[in-house]
């Protein structure tokens, strides 16, 4: 006899309950899918970017750069050390040697000491992340592979959290900052006005840096194709101001940072007799620097140097010492806005490039929500109305089941809180032309069985079992397609993959397991001599 | 009772007999979509070819020459404009700028300049070199390794033949689908990739459904003529074969015709591959098995499910 088991029913009315009361929250407004009781299911789906709009952006950590940082860094702690020595350690050629740092000593007896002082810098003294080579007086430092991951690993950490705090303070709602990969940042920012000045504030390292102005050489005679600098100076092109042939006129600055921008505690835009400029304040020690600066050089210009170009250079009138200042240069009140966001949220560690841009405006991601759910009612209304033209009775019972589908897929979504995207739209509507296909195999297997003289009820039984392993072999190829790209997709085409697979598997409990019990329910009440497929 | 009867029951068509006819004429299809694969090549969009994408809405019907105009000045390089969907909405492609990847962000910060504030900007991608080379890479693994692993399965369900049989008419699928991308010229993207790989699963998922039946069969009637015994699964579940097209075809075609003109790429490549993969598992993948010498003896080992209806009966639960 026929028979489906009471638990199956149990089984199958605890589902339906479920994906049902999960499901509701996506009929619902956000407000008033909030408000509904806390034993209910309260989530709903996310939608993709692509159809909610926002920026995507994948950001790379320019690893050279901050290797190339460290070396030089490393340079200076060298330097700082050995002289610091007592009695000074002599040395000569210090500097970057390829991928590392070397120097050479003057004397043999030395070298211990060297040795130390280089040790003394690693500050993991279980894993060294410094690398001592010896050959003669010569010394070289390299960065050994675990020392120069924790390089990469910190920079990006700490990319990671300048670029949240420069997107927080633009005030928009839940933007996803993730490290992909060794040396790259995903950047998701949800309904955004303006994506080009995000890429903007995400682009500018901003690092400021104060340096005084070399006053005994002119940056005419010093600066440009074959001319010399002299030592411990750098040229340095304006931001704003271009000479008489159009390009940036150079200053001559000493290379030796006054004070850093990292001192900085808080900076604002404000205006100053009109002109939009950024207040700033130091903290303890950057105000003492400040002030012994600027006490020391009354009368010469400072200039102020953000992401190696000079912002400005005005003289000092008197001695600040309260720690607070003022950036004066021809800015707007947006780009006066702008550069107080960036010191605020301080400087990244390295340049970031943008490796890829994928915007949608909200406007399209509107439509796109309309289209894909038209094109879903519609294929879902299509495919009722052929089901039951084709099977009748157990035509209408697959719709049944079909529609059961499509609210266990949304619940399904909603409890896993996957993201919904526009190709993941595609994947429901392919999966409602798809997922009566196994009540397809199911009903002519039964439609053949009782064509070979079975009755009734020994059809329906043949009919399923005998599907059952055709419906796995052939579900089971396509669910393996639907892995392969999730695992190999990006972004949207991720969603595509979840959707379909959600698909796959819940068209799977509801033939096997509801058109199942509707059919055996409707054979034990009617007892029919005839099958009506 | 029945309302519609897609298929007459108890077809007895000789699918068989159109098998010399049919892999001419998918070979020459084959052979053609190679062609045009590697004379035309394929539309690559910027998803793997790199390059900006722009789309624009203006108020009302959009002046394609004035945008056309105000762009060609920039020195971009090759600039595509193309009307999208209706009169208003234009998709502007610009090629990938020489340089790296700043180079592109630059080119977009000009051209929209260019465009200015009057248009609605709806979307704004752009790919650079490195993530474009990465895209490819991962959609051939993607492919390659969507196809190992169905042959493997198959492999592992069925005899070997069976395997070589789905994964020729997978290919054949495949292959045409590219085939056509190449003819018509449509844009080639990730989406595209997500397409194939759905139709190398729907096409396995066809081919399963008719194997499934000539295994069953081949223990069934084990002194019938293969060719004749291959017709009868083939006809045993013609009608399965062509309502699951249908439905699949009727959800692909909403989608297609309203589903917005992001989609519609997605949704030809898909109602083709439909098409192209309910033909191959008929008329590509069945046949092919009457060349692999299929071993009967080794499809009998560990079959419990007999014919009679009494054996049936107690299998319930």
């Amino acid at each position: 006899m026929v028979y489906f088991a009471k638990w199956k029913i149990v089984l199958v009315a605890i589902v339906t309950i479920l994906g049902i009361a999960s499901a509701f929250p996506n009929f619902l407004s956000e407000e008033d899918a909030a408000e509904l009781p806390g034993f209910l299911p309260s989530n709903q789906i996310n939608l993709g970017l692509d159809l909610q709009g926002g920026s995507h952006l994948l950001l790379e950590v320019d690893v050279a750069a901050v290797l190339s940082q460290r070396r030089e860094g490393l340079v200076d702690a060298i330097r700082d050390g050995m002289r610091r020595g007592t009695p000074r350690i002599g040395y000569r050629r210090l500097g970057v040697r390829g991928e590392c740092v070397g120097f050479d000593l003057l004397r043999d007896d030395d070298l211990s000491r060297a040795r130390q002082i280089v040790r003394d810098l690693d500050t993991n003294t279980f894993d060294p992340q410094l690398e001592i080579n010896v050959d003669g007086l010569s010394v070289t430092v390299c960065a050994t592979v675990t020392g120069q991951r924790e390089i990469l690993t910190s920079a990006v950490q700490q990319s990671i959290e300048i670029v949240r705090r420069r997107i927080d303070e633009l005030g928009t709602r839940e933007p996803t900052i993730q490290r992909q990969g060794s040396d790259r940042i995903l950047v998701q920012v949800p309904g955004l006005d303006d994506p080009e000045r995000l890429k903007e504030l995400i682009g500018t390292t901003a690092k400021m840096t104060f340096h005084l102005v070399d006053q005994t050489n002119s940056a005419a005679a010093s600066c440009g194709a074959g001319r010399r600098r002299p030592p411990g100076t750098l040229c340095l092109p304006s931001q704003d101001e271009v000479g008489a042939d159009n390009s940036p006129i150079m200053y001559l600055i000493k290379r030796r940072i006054m004070v850093d921008g990292e001192n900085l505690v808080d900076a604002q835009a404000t205006f100053q007799d009109g002109q939009a400029v950024v207040s700033f304040r130091f903290d303890s020690v950057g105000a003492r620097r400040f002030g012994n600066v600027t006490r020391e050089n009354v009368g010469q210009p400072f200039a102020i140097v953000l992401d190696k170009k000079v912002v400005s250079a005005p003289r000092i009138n008197e001695p600040i010492l309260g720690g607070n200042g003022v950036i004066s240069g021809s800015f707007t009140i947006n780009s006066a806005q702008d550069l107080a966001l960036l010191l605020r949220a301080g400087a990244l560690p390295a340049p970031l490039t943008v490796l890829e841009e994928r915007t949608v405006g909200a406007e399209l991601g509107a439509d796109s929500i309309e289209a894909g759910e038209f094109a879903s009612v519609l294929a879902i209304v299509l495919v009722i109305i052929f089901m039951a033209a084709a099977y009748g009775l157990f035509g209408f019972m697959a719709d049944v089941a079909l529609v059961l589908n499509i609210v266990l897929i949304a619940a399904v979504l909603s409890m896993l809180q996957a993201t919904l995207t526009l190709p993941g739209i595609a994947g429901i509507v392919l999966t409602i032309g798809m997922a009566v296909d196994a009540n397809v195999l199911i009903f002519e297997r039964i439609r053949e069985e009782a064509r070979n003289g079975r009755t009734p009820i020994s059809a329906v039984d043949a009919g399923y079992s005998r599907a059952l392993t055709t419906i796995i072999d052939a579900n089971i190829t396509t669910l393996i397609a639907a892995i392969l790209l999730f695992q190999f997709g990006s972004g949207p085409i991720k969603g595509f993959a979840v959707t379909l697979a959600v698909g796959l598997l819940t068209s799977m409990f509801t033939a096997i397991m509801v058109t199942r019990m509707l059919v055996v329910l409707w054979l034990h009440r009617r007892r029919p001599k005839k099958l009506p497929l | 009772m029945r309302l519609i009867s897609l298929v007459p029951t108890n077809t007895k068509i000789n699918f068989l007999q159109f098998r010399k006819i049919a892999a001419v004429f998918s070979l020459l299809l084959c052979v053609a979509s190679a062609g045009l694969f590697f004379t035309k090549g394929l539309n690559f969009g910027i998803d793997f070819r790199g390059g900006i994408l722009i789309e624009v809405r203006t108020e009302g019907p959009a002046d394609i020459s004035k945008l056309r105009a105000s762009l060609s000045d920039l020195g971009l390089g090759e600039v595509q404009l193309q009307e999208f969907g209706q009169a208003s909405d234009v998709l502007i492609r610009i090629e990938r700028q020489p340089g790296g990847e700043k180079a592109q962000l630059v080119a977009v910060e000009k051209a929209k300049k260019a465009l200015g504030d009057e248009v609605n900007y709806r979307r704004t991608e752009f790919v650079g070199p490195k993530v474009g080379g990465e895209l490819i890479e991962a959609g051939i693994t993607a492919v390659v390794l969507a196809l190992g692993a169905m042959l493997v399965y198959i492999w592992f369900r069925f005899e070997w033949q069976f395997g070589v049989g789905a994964v020729v008419a997978l290919l054949h699928d495949v292959l045409l689908t590219i085939g056509i991308f190449a003819l018509l010229g449509l844009e080639f993207n990730l989406s595209t990739v997500a397409a194939i790989l759905t139709i190398a699963g729907y096409s396995i998922n066809d081919t399963v459904v008719v194997y499934d039946r000539v295994r069953e069969n081949l223990r069934k009637y084990k002194q019938m003529p293969l060719a004749e015994l291959l017709n009868l699964s083939i006809n045993g579940t013609l009608s399965r074969t062509l309502l699951t097209s249908v439905t699949t075809l009727l959800a692909l075609s909403a989608l297609y015709f309203f589903g917005g003109e992001v989609l519609a790429g997605f949704s030809f490549a898909m109602i083709w591959g439909v098409l192209v993969g309910t033909y191959s598992s008929i008329f590509i993948a069945v046949p092919l098995l009457v060349y692999m010498n299929l071993r009967r003896t080794g499809l009998i080992v560990g079959d419990t499910d007999d014919d009679d209806a009494a054996a049936a009966g107690k299998s319930t639960s």
